[in-house]
């Protein structure tokens, strides 16, 4: 059996004197969509740098595929260019539509007619053919939001990382994101971890759900058994809105 | 009085110098501010203070220097450029270059702040994450090459103690106005002020007209 492709085994992070992650352990399945939900301030993000290889943790190991690799090094390029964070604020470029999207495409130095087809499929799926000219900052914030998922989605990330990525956005950009999202992975099998604080999102999305809860994970479950027969008070109380914090 | 002839001449010198100045102190000022902003290394923040510092450098200083430098008895005398064009491009840098690098500075750390970890994220890197920051922070780029030109053609201090402002061969429009004045030939000193005006308010619009088109 190989090993899963994402895994994290005592992952301690710190900020100073504050610590944010004391001993992270998860195993991310392939072609899940596992969702980090906590408070704010819980570390979700950190969680997910980690994941992205943008920074390091102080201690403990975070494999893919049962392999780690050291921050900046050419492996850890490599790995990062298997999988695609996309933030919580949507960040463009300063270009049109298409060259955001394309920026992904540009880097791995993907030939110019593949990636003509790529990105205008890209755009496609997010419902942005049209504006594939204009500039990317003119765009709504939930326009830029779908953009960011496009340039995402048009690399195949074998792991896709999202995070908080519908905060601020309005109904309708939310259940584009969702949609797009589900279908998505349907198409590519691709293995999703989303960071979110909207419980009903978790629900809807996810395959399993971990709530992070002081730098730990309290309880990882599947999402019917995590929303619906929750093990641990901490998870009930989270649920139910009683924890303070 | 000043005739026509040397009027044109006035000009011409005055466009060759500060535009000379302001592409000396872009081909150095910018790649040092895009290293001073993006580059990782100890002292960095040191390296910084010392630019903006060096950005509100007062003319009159750097004048003095570059005299001093120029000069029969300094390290460089022996060029001979003291009180030639040569010599008035040289200060003229000294003034421009660290504007440049300066705003060149803040526009590529603007860019750092917002787009860093998205650019890492999607797979960048270092040299791509410059060339991409380099890009996205390109008006910012040519509003330092644009306000350096700006400092430039209004330099007086410096172009008088490095220049001279001997007619016919070192006097520009900022130092003929001052000439000018001194003598009490208000209108003449006017016409050189607009003409000063004309040729920074032509020179401005054509740049923009070339941002406006997206050519930066």
């Amino acid at each position: 059996m190989s090993a899963a492709p994402l895994s994290l085994e005592g992952i301690h992070k710190s900020f100073g004197t504050k610590p944010v992650l004391r001993g992270l352990d998860a195993e991310v399945q392939a072609g899940e969509i596992f969702s980090i939900v906590g408070p704010s301030g819980a570390g979700k993000t950190t969680a997910l740098r980690l994941l992205d290889l943008l920074d390091s943790p102080d201690a403990g190991r975070i494999t893919f595929h049962g392999k780690s690799y050291p921050i900046r090094s050419p492996e850890s390029l490599a790995q990062r260019r298997r999988m695609v964070l996309v933030m919580q604020n949507p960040t463009v470029f300063r270009a049109t539509a298409f060259e955001n999207v394309a920026y992904g495409l540009w880097l791995r130095g993907v030939p110019d007619a593949e990636l003509r087809g790529r990105v205008f499929a890209g755009l496609d799926f997010v419902g942005l053919l049209e504006a594939a000219k204009e500039s990317a900052e003119k765009l709504s914030g939930g326009e830029q939001q779908r953009i960011a998922f496009a340039r995402a989605a048009v690399l195949n990330p074998e792991i896709l990382l999202l995070d908080e990525f519908t905060a601020n956005l309005d109904p309708f950009n939310v259940r584009l994101l969702e949609q797009s999202i589900l279908r998505y992975r349907h198409e590519t099998g691709c293995t999703v971890v989303i960071v979110t604080h909207n419980l009903f999102q978790a629900k809807r999305l996810a395959d399993r759900v971990a709530l992070l809860l002081d730098g730990r994970f309290v309880e990882v479950a599947p999402a019917a058994d995590f929303f619906e027969h929750p093990v641990r008070p901490e998870t009930r109380a989270f649920l139910s809105g009683e924890m303070a914090y | 009085m000043t005739d026509f002839s040397e009027i044109l001449q006035i000009v011409g010198l005055s466009i060759l110098v500060s535009g000379t100045s302001t592409l000396i102190g872009s081909v150095v000022g910018v790649p040092l501010g895009v290293l001073v902003a993006l580059r990782k290394f100890r002292g960095r923040n040191f390296v910084r203070t010392v630019a903006f510092t060096f950005y509100g450098f007062p003319p009159v200083l750097a004048g003095l220097l570059v005299f001093l430098i120029l000069s029969r008895g300094g390290p460089l005398g022996f060029l001979g450029f003291l009180f030639t064009p040569i010599g008035m491009i040289l200060a003229q840098s000294v003034i421009v270059m660290p504007i440049v690098m300066g705003i060149t500075i803040s526009a590529m750390m603007t860019v750092e702040k917002r787009l860093h970890d998205t650019s890492l994220a999607l797979g960048a890197n270092e040299r791509q994450w410059r060339t991409t920051a380099l890009h996205d922070a390109r008006v910012g780029v040519f509003t330092a090459v644009m306000v350096g030109f700006g400092r430039a053609i209004s330099e007086v201090g410096t172009v008088l103690i490095v220049g001279g402002n001997i007619r016919g061969q070192t006097r520009v429009l900022t130092t003929a106005i001052v000439l000018e004045i001194s003598q009490a030939h208000y209108l003449e000193a006017t016409i050189f002020g607009i003409i000063l005006f004309v040729i920074a308010f032509a020179v401005f619009a054509f740049l923009q007209r070339l941002q406006a088109k997206g050519v930066v």
